[in-house]
Formats: C-alpha cells, structure tokens, sequence
C-alpha cells in the first residue's frame, strides 16, 4: 500500500479511482497526564504524554483510513491531508483523509 | 496576601525553568538542523521528473509544546498594550522546527532523498486560565521520496 501525500506517484499512473475515503478518531486525555500538563504550564517545555497521545490516535485514524482503502480494493491512497479539531474541553478529533486509486 | 507571593514564585520559576529550557531546545534544534540538512524538505507539490526510480511514504512529526508562566503573564500585559507578542512568536517556532526535524528524522530512516509536500498544521490543544493559550500542537507531514 502506497501512501503518500502528492498527488501523483513518480513513475506509476493511476488506472483507476474510488473517490475519498477517511478515518477519525476522538480521543481525551485521562487526568495523571493532565496534572503533568498543568506542572508543565508554568515550567514550560515538551508536553511528551500529549504527543504520544495525539500521535497514537492519529496512527489511528489513519490506519481506518487505511483498512478503509482496502475494503475498496485500492492499491494506493494518495494526496493524503491530517487535521486536528477540539470538540470539547479535553477531547480532541484527528481526521484522516485521502483520495483511494489504483497504480498500475 | 499569600497569593500574591505564590504569584511571584510562579512566575519566577516560569521566568527560570522556563528560559532554562528554551535556551537548551533551540541549542538541540541547531544543532540536529545541521545534521539534517542533508535531507532537503521543500513544499512542492510536483515530484520531479526526471526521478522516476524513487519510491513514496508518507512520513509525520509532531510535539506538543508549552508555555511557561511568565511568559504567558508577559502575553497578557501585551493584550492591553497591544504589539508583537515575542513570546509567542518563539514558542511557535521552536514547535514547527521541532516537528520538522522529527518529521526528517523518521525520512532519514527511510534513507530518504528528499521530502516532498510539506504541510504544517497548528492546532491550540489546551487553554489556559481566561482562555490564553497554554500549549500547542505542530504536525509536520510530509511524502518522503527514496530510492529502492
């Protein structure tokens, strides 16, 4: 499975098309990481429970993303984009999204 | 009373702590810059050409960084005074480059080239007291293109 966020892949050409497919995934903090967040608020620095975080449950949404591919029986998802959406305080959506194709 | 004292102490652990590890990101961000430099990251949306032999992968960094106390006290007096708030300006750019240079190490895995289609997305994950913002999130994406 290719992925890639260009819109064409150097050397393959795209035979066939399915359109967008997408993966999300809401996520909130539990409360022994926000007590380290609030320390780290007056000291400063690197919020490393909050990156693993937000990279675990983007690893997530992309990995929807991706079995959603598959269902469609793409060999490919191209012009991949990611984005990030508080819902509520303490709760976060990563959203996945790209276009399925076909390389040949 | 005695929040006014917990109020200098907090801030000035913010100004202290907070300079502290400022001063030794940056000097880390410089120094793995140069190491990574031989990994181009341009935000062309077109791979070139010529290059038909290389191979794609998506490849991502992020962090999430924070504020210090003092800083986001000096951010609000700013809010009345109005102007460049610098201590914003630094912490946003310690985040890009940071997520940017996490993004090139994961290529350098690859044995990447270059990498190609760099977007970056910003996103406030935690507000602090009267709405300021507290910390922030950088995600750097990329397509990393390497030979096979």
């Amino acid at each position: 499975m290719i992925v890639s966020n260009l819109e064409v892949v150097p050397g393959k050409r795209t035979i066939k098309h399915f359109g967008l497919v997408q993966g999300s995934s809401v996520r909130a903090k539990h409360v022994g990481r926000d007590f380290m967040a609030g320390l780290k608020n007056i000291f400063g620095g690197e919020l490393k429970g909050y990156t693993e975080l937000l990279q675990e449950s983007r690893e997530e949404a992309y990995n929807r993303m991706l079995e959603q591919a598959k269902a469609t029986g793409a060999n490919a998802v191209l012009n991949v984009r990611f984005s990030t959406s508080s819902i509520a305080a303490g709760a976060a959506e990563l959203f996945a999204y790209g276009t399925a194709v076909t390389l040949e | 009373m005695y929040d006014l004292i917990i109020f200098i102490v907090l801030l000035a652990l913010g100004y202290g702590f907070g300079r502290y590890a400022e001063s030794k990101h940056y000097k880390s961000i410089i120094k793995r810059e140069k190491e990574l430099n031989k990994i181009p990251a341009v935000a062309t949306r077109i791979p070139p050409i010529r290059r038909q032999d290389l191979n794609s992968q998506l490849v991502a960094g992020n962090v999430v960084i924070s504020i210090d106390y003092f800083k986001r006290f000096i951010a609000g007096l700013r809010n009345i005074f109005g102007g460049r708030v610098t201590s914003y300006e630094t912490l946003l750019d310690r985040a890009r480059r940071e997520a940017i240079l996490r993004m090139k190490e994961e290529a350098e895995k690859l044995n990447a080239e270059l990498v190609f289609n760099i977007k970056l997305e910003t996103s406030s994950i935690h507000k602090g007291r009267g709405n300021s913002i507290g910390s922030v999130e950088v995600l750097a994406y990329g397509t990393a293109l390497y030979p096979s």
